[in-house]
């Protein structure tokens, strides 16, 4: 097992510092704003925040290339957001609207886009991984160098899907990043309490790829393990799996009275909190000071508010639609001038 | 090619509709247990390996879930997936990656992401195969939105219902029923692709419509002739397609005979048969002369010994009776 090189090899300019930055503190706010429009009945269903994570998505898909895949689960807001779909399409589809990137299909824990190759959205643990698996095979077999990313939490390692897609990728040489966000609960369930081997990048190790753990509080350990491992699975060397241990600072989902974890312990994660943290790596290299993070902030605001208002004035589908999208329907022909 | 017919069995038949699949079309690709080297667990994929090679005929490890995903995967990732299962039991260990996401990426994705995938699989009973090798789920899977299920009976279909089904834009499972494959007859050597949309009258009757698919065609249609002695006419339905059903097939027999008989291998209760006949009793009620009758599989895990498993399956004098009983109700 590789141990995480110290972040320091990602150079540091003020642009991707700013950069990094900016997309975990999207992610923040777009999350903030989705938990009170859900206790005000805007957003309904579930409702799975991210917010603590950041610092893993951000990170890791910088090092994706615009056609390449990914595949993330339930808790995909950020992953969407960052990847590039906007947070108009991502809020519209929580408020059920036409306009949402789902068409109002799928909500909060569905999330598909084809222009930048997001393939949900999965909410059955572990089963996006096959999904990843198949993408990364039709690459392979089409001879394009293209990865595919598949997200999953600490819970999908107990899935029999998780075993057979990590041995089924490694026996195929196929080109998947695995990117497990270890948050440590599985729902409510502690990782020690599931798994006998808690060491989850050792378990991975045993599929013959490399596995290693990253801390996925800090962005730039993570951009800096992404960005070595997707050009080596580019280059045809395989799948790799990144274990990013990282916390979940929310409840697991709007439901969730959160007995199973002390407060002190989220306390003490929440020192780590990566925006925190990496704004103060910021302040300190003299990246970034108190009128950035205010412009910063405010153009947040209203691209959230943007977005906001672009989801209240989207349009319910109508209901004479329902039956649509179970099989597809005929393509249209091209009309003749 | 000519259209003379060959002589060939059912088995002979889906290869060759599977060579055909990959010669015509370099997306698509074979994938299940023991598909290559060993030539197929019912020797359908004989031979393909060699012609092929390894990346179009991939032997997998036993991992169904993993396997059946990622046909959905490359599906979505551009190719024309052939996934083999060996045996529709086994289907059950895939049955997340079926119901929840190849039935539903369509429609959870606002419409973005088709699914143009192939599932084969063995069906049914017959062999002494027992209780984990010889059900009938077909019914089980036509109740999901989101696929569509086919049940070839004849040679026509078996050469023919693949290649359609690789046209088709969304998930379809092909099941082969595995007392089928050493059923031998002839076909035209240019046989072609058949429509998946539409059941089929394979015989035609005035007194009585016997509705059934798949393995118990043959058996119908025994059941059928021996009615033939009796003064009793009956017409045979081959469903084929069991999702979409063509309801309008079956009704528009039911119409003209007033009399039905759903022959279905699968259990009874909740099963395909008890939808055929509620499509009657909402469609064509009043044209019905007699309730309807059903010959199913007895309601047990299928035993091993001859004599039981026999006794468990739709045979045909079971049909014969159910026909004769139908036709002795009063108008």
């Amino acid at each position: 097992m590789v141990v995480s090189s110290p972040a320091s090899s990602v150079a540091l300019s003020r642009e991707s510092g700013l950069g990094l930055l900016r997309d975990m503190l999207r992610i923040r706010r777009l999350e903030e704003k989705c938990m009170e429009l859900y206790s005000a009945g805007t957003i309904r269903g579930f409702l799975h925040l991210y917010i603590g994570e950041e610092a893993v998505a951000v990170g890791a898909l910088r090092a994706l290339q615009p056609d390449d895949a990914v595949v993330a689960t339930y808790r995909e807001h950020g992953h969407a957001l960052v990847r590039g779909i906007s947070a108009g399409a991502i809020m519209a589809e929580m408020f059920g609207k036409v306009e949402g990137c789902s068409r109002g299909r799928g909500g909060s824990m569905h999330l598909f886009d084809a222009a930048t190759r997001f393939y949900g959205g999965n909410a059955i643990v572990g089963g996006g991984l096959p999904l990843a698996v198949g993408l990364a095979l039709a690459d392979k077999l089409q001879g394009r160098a293209r990865v595919t990313a598949c997200f999953f939490g600490d819970g999908a390692v107990a899935e029999g899907e998780f075993h057979e897609c990590m041995n089924l990728a490694s026996l195929w040489n196929l080109p998947v990043l695995f990117c497990c966000e270890n948050n440590l609960y599985a729902m409510g369930t502690a990782l020690a309490r599931a798994q006998a081997e808690t060491d989850l990048a050792r378990k991975a190790a045993s599929f013959a790829m490399p596995a290693w753990p990253v801390d996925g509080m800090d962005v730039l350990a993570v951009a800096d393990a992404t960005a070595r491992a997707v050009p080596a699975i580019r280059a045809g060397g395989g799948p790799c799996f990144l274990e990013f241990r990282t916390y979940r600072f929310r409840p697991h989902s709007a439901f969730d009275p959160e007995l199973y974890r002390s407060k002190q312990e989220v306390e003490a994660w929440k020192q780590r909190d990566p925006i925190t943290t990496f704004t103060a790596r910021l302040r300190e290299q003299q990246l970034v000071d108190d009128a950035g993070l205010t412009r910063l902030e405010g153009e947040i605001a209203r691209e959230i508010e943007a977005a906001i208002a672009f989801a209240d004035a989207g349009h319910l589908e109508p209901v004479e639609d329902l039956t649509r999208f179970v099989y597809s329907e005929p393509r249209k022909a091209p009309e003749s001038r | 090619m000519s259209g003379a017919p060959i002589r060939l069995t059912y088995r002979d038949a889906m290869r060759a509709a599977l060579r055909d699949a990959l010669q015509r079309d370099p997306r698509v690709f074979l994938m299940g247990e023991d598909v290559g080297r060993y030539g197929g667990c019912y020797a359908v994929s004989k031979g393909l390996l060699e012609e092929f090679g390894p990346e179009r005929i991939r032997d997998t490890p036993l991992s169904e879930s993993a396997f059946v995903g990622a046909g959905i995967g490359a599906a979505l990732g551009g190719m024309r997936p052939i996934v083999e299962i060996m045996t529709v039991n086994f289907s059950l260990l895939a049955l997340d990656q079926i119901v929840n996401n190849a039935a539903t990426i369509l429609h959870m994705s606002g419409g973005q992401f088709n699914v143009p995938l192939v599932i084969r699989m063995t069906t049914g009973a017959g062999r002494q195969l027992a209780a984990q090798h010889s059900h009938s789920f077909e019914g089980w899977y036509a109740h999901i939105p989101g696929i569509k299920v086919l049940a070839p009976a004849t040679l026509e279909d078996a050469r023919g219902m693949l290649w359609s089904a690789l046209e088709d834009p969304d998930p379809v499972l092909l099941f082969e029923h595995g007392a089928l494959y050493n059923m031998a007859g002839e076909l035209a050597a240019d046989a072609g692709p058949v429509d998946i949309a539409t059941a089929a009258v394979r015989r035609v009757g005035t007194d009585v419509s016997l509705i059934t698919y798949g393995g118990t065609l043959w058996k119908t249609l025994a059941a059928a002739e021996e009615l033939a002695g009796i003064g009793i006419e009956a017409e045979v339905v081959d469903l084929r397609v069991l999702r979409p059903l063509d309801a309008a097939t079956v009704l528009a027999s039911v119409e003209r005979t007033h009399r039905a008989v759903i022959v279905d291998e699968g259990w009874r209760s909740g099963s395909a048969s008890a939808e055929i006949i509620t499509r009657i009793v909402e469609g064509v009620f009043y044209s019905l002369d007699a309730p309807v009758a059903r010959v199913c599989s007895a309601e047990v895990p299928m035993p091993y010994a001859k004599h039981l498993e026999e006794a468990a399956l739709p045979q045909v004098p079971a049909i014969v009776d159910a026909a004769r009983r139908v036709m002795s109700a009063r108008a």
